[in-house]
């Protein structure tokens, strides 16, 4: 029998079907839980590359820091994206959940899949990394567990796909996907690429490991692998600008400057963005420079233009809502007279700026051929990806959690000072840490080594003092993001466990007819384009703060871009 | 159920336009399936089947 059971928020009216909640909250917990455990994690891979601490032996780094990368690149952020769509698609279409029993089989596969590859980890002979690149072995747990997960992840991705048809059929919408959902629909055909390459590679790899297969070709591992390993940090670019346009209109009620070039941009992260794979195999030999090229530079910049795109209109929504309010003196009264006590915008706010200004432009210098060659495999790429992957993506999903708890949970949100800097700690924090790990790796410092100093290795290197000092100050910019990232754990675990609850209308039946959407009134073009932007701006700019700060943005993408040019010429001279 | 909160969230691109045609490139942007399809085959063929059939043709060492 179906279940029809929904209930509706009185604070924000979003409609909830009783089993897309249970599952949301399953898998928004889940995330939670793998945060914590790669939290943890991160304190010891920190305390261990600062080189005046030295924490760890290099047999436990390795472990750690395969544990860490797995759990947060995998575990926290996709056990949040499967919350999120089914927040996008249930809860925004006010549809109930398709087919409830596949989805709880995928979320346990999830469950089951994340715990049999952290057993693996933890038992010491899997310490082979995120990327567990061949011919180095781990155990055939580590690679049945990430199969397990992708699975589940893939079973939420249809069960995701089939509510959309619900929601069609049953009129539960009308017109077009509104651009939240349609953003997560991005995010979840990136995700169905991303797990049918990760089988691809993963499935004859983990045969490969019981003895079935002889060998596997380490180009061809690494060229399918990134297919999967990339394109996973696509699904969190898809999903975390869905978030920003989601705050937007949760705190402002800004609505997009336009629907048509948003959702166009959308498209282009569908056409190009998992093509930028292509960049982590930009300095091996047997690809050609035509596919390189063409999979980095000339695809993924149409990518980029699309994150420029959104970079543009989520601001640009929110300075014409708030010049509507009346905040329209100057350029930036708009900025200024923002709720920045609110965690909600806070988090939302560093997390685009973060990942504009850190990540986007990084993320470019890395994609372009000659240029990668002065960073390849440095500390400058999980400097890269800890801006776009934290600072972008973690702190959006921190974000919305202060959003979900009283709406989604139920409760109040326990310590509301400490709330209210968790933003801050957390964001600033890691920014400083993703910019001194690109420092430190534009110098050369090695990505994923245990010991920068090279001790008592025949070919020792000396790096300069600076890199040094880099480092000291990554880990010092660390240390603040997980106190950060710990007082998240805190309010959230504790509003979610101990938090008062709020009392709301508990769930009711719906019929079919009551669910249906009302059909929207026709209103006259004069008017809808007095009510969209009216008498606001400077000399016709509706929007004249946001063109600035993209302009600022621009200038400071060509320096940066520029600079790294001139440093590849002191590098690599051809005179 | 309440249609009145977080109406920017809930809002379409067509909603004052119901009566008219779509346009099609609406019709693609509408269509779940067939991006699905696209968004599956592009990378397939670009990065994936095009970087396996260079690393294919590399000759084997004699």
């Amino acid at each position: 029998m179906i279940n029809r059971n929904f209930r509706t928020d009185p604070a924000t009216g979003l409609v909830f079907h009783e089993t897309a909640e249970k599952l949301i909250r399953a898998n928004a917990v889940a995330a939670v839980v793998s945060l914590l455990v790669g939290g943890i994690l991160a304190f010891f891979v920190i305390m261990t590359r600062w080189p005046a601490v030295h924490l760890l032996p290099a047999d436990w780094f390795y472990l750690v820091l395969t544990a860490h990368g797995v759990d947060m690149l995998v575990l926290w952020i996709i056990f949040f994206e499967i919350a999120v769509l089914y927040f996008a698609g249930c809860v925004l279409l006010k549809c109930r959940l398709a087919a409830p029993k596949w989805a709880w089989t995928g979320f346990w596969l999830m469950v089951i899949g994340g715990i049999m590859n952290n057993v693996a980890v933890f038992r010491g002979d899997s310490s082979v990394m995120f990327t567990s690149y061949v011919p180095m072995g781990a155990h055939p747990a580590f690679y049945l567990g990430l199969i397990l997960f992708a699975v589940g992840a893939l079973i939420g991705c249809f069960v995701f796909l089939g509510s959309l048809v619900v929601a069609k059929s049953e009129k539960t919408y009308n017109g077009s996907l509104p651009l939240v959902t349609f953003g997560a629909v991005v995010a979840c055909i990136i995700a169905v690429f991303t797990i049918a390459s990760g089988a691809i590679i993963l499935i004859p790899t983990f045969l490969w490991s019981v003895g079935l297969i002889p060998t596997i070709d380490s180009l061809m591992y690494k060229t399918v692998w990134w297919a999967f390993g990339h394109s996973s940090q696509q699904i969190n670019v898809s999903a975390h600008v869905a978030i920003w346009y989601a705050i937007a209109a949760i705190v402002f009620g800004a609505k997009p400057m336009s629907e048509k070039v948003s959702r166009g941009a959308f498209l282009l992260y569908i056409f190009f963005l998992q093509l930028a794979s292509a960049h982590h195999l930009l300095s091996d030999p047997g690809l050609t420079s035509n596919w390189k090229i063409f999979n980095t530079s000339y695809a993924m910049y149409l990518a980029v233009l699309a994150s420029m795109v959104h970079g543009l209109t989520v601001p640009g929504a929110i300075e014409v809502a708030q010049r509507q309010k009346g905040y329209n003196r100057g350029l930036f009264e708009w900025l200024r007279k923002a709720p920045w006590g609110n965690p909600v915008f806070s988090g939302m706010f560093i997390s685009l700026v973060g990942f504009g200004f850190l990540g986007g432009i990084s993320g470019v210098m890395m994609g372009t051929e000659q240029l990668n060659l002065i960073i390849h495999n440095t500390i400058y790429v999980p400097g890269h990806f800890h801006a776009t992957v934290v600072v972008g993506t973690t702190l959006a999903f921190m974000a919305m959690t202060y959003f979900l708890i009283p709406t989604l949970f139920r409760r109040e949100i326990m310590f509301p000072k400490l709330a209210k800097w968790q933003p801050y700690l957390f964001g600033l924090g890691m920014s400083g840490f993703a910019l001194f790990m690109m420092g430190a790796g534009t110098l050369g410092v090695p990505r994923r080594h245990w010991d920068m100093t090279f001790a008592g290795n025949p070919l020792g290197y000396e790096f300069a003092g600076t890199a040094y000092l880099m480092m000291g100050l990554t880990a010092i910019c660390g240390l603040i993001a997980i106190i950060g990232g710990g007082a998240y754990l805190l309010i959230t675990v504790g509003s979610v466990f101990f938090g008062k609850k709020i009392d709301v209308p508990e769930y009711r039946t719906l019929t079919l007819r009551e669910g249906a959407a009302p059909r929207p009134v026709r209103q006259p073009v004069a008017v809808a384009i007095g009510a969209h932007h009216g008498n606001i701006g400077i000399a016709g700019f509706v929007a004249p703060g946001t063109f600035t700060l993209a302009m600022v943005f621009l200038v400071a993408f060509v320096l940066y871009y520029f600079v790294n040019w001139k440093y590849l010429s002191t590098v690599w001279p051809l005179s | 159920m309440n249609d009145k909160v977080a109406p920017n969230l809930l809002g379409t691109i067509e909603d004052d336009e119901l009566d008219e045609p779509i346009p099609a490139m609406q019709q693609l942007l509408d269509n779940p399936f067939l991006l699905l399809f696209i968004g599956v085959a592009m990378p397939t063929v670009l990065y994936v089947i095009w970087g396996v059939m260079e690393i294919v043709s590399i000759p084997m060492a004699k």
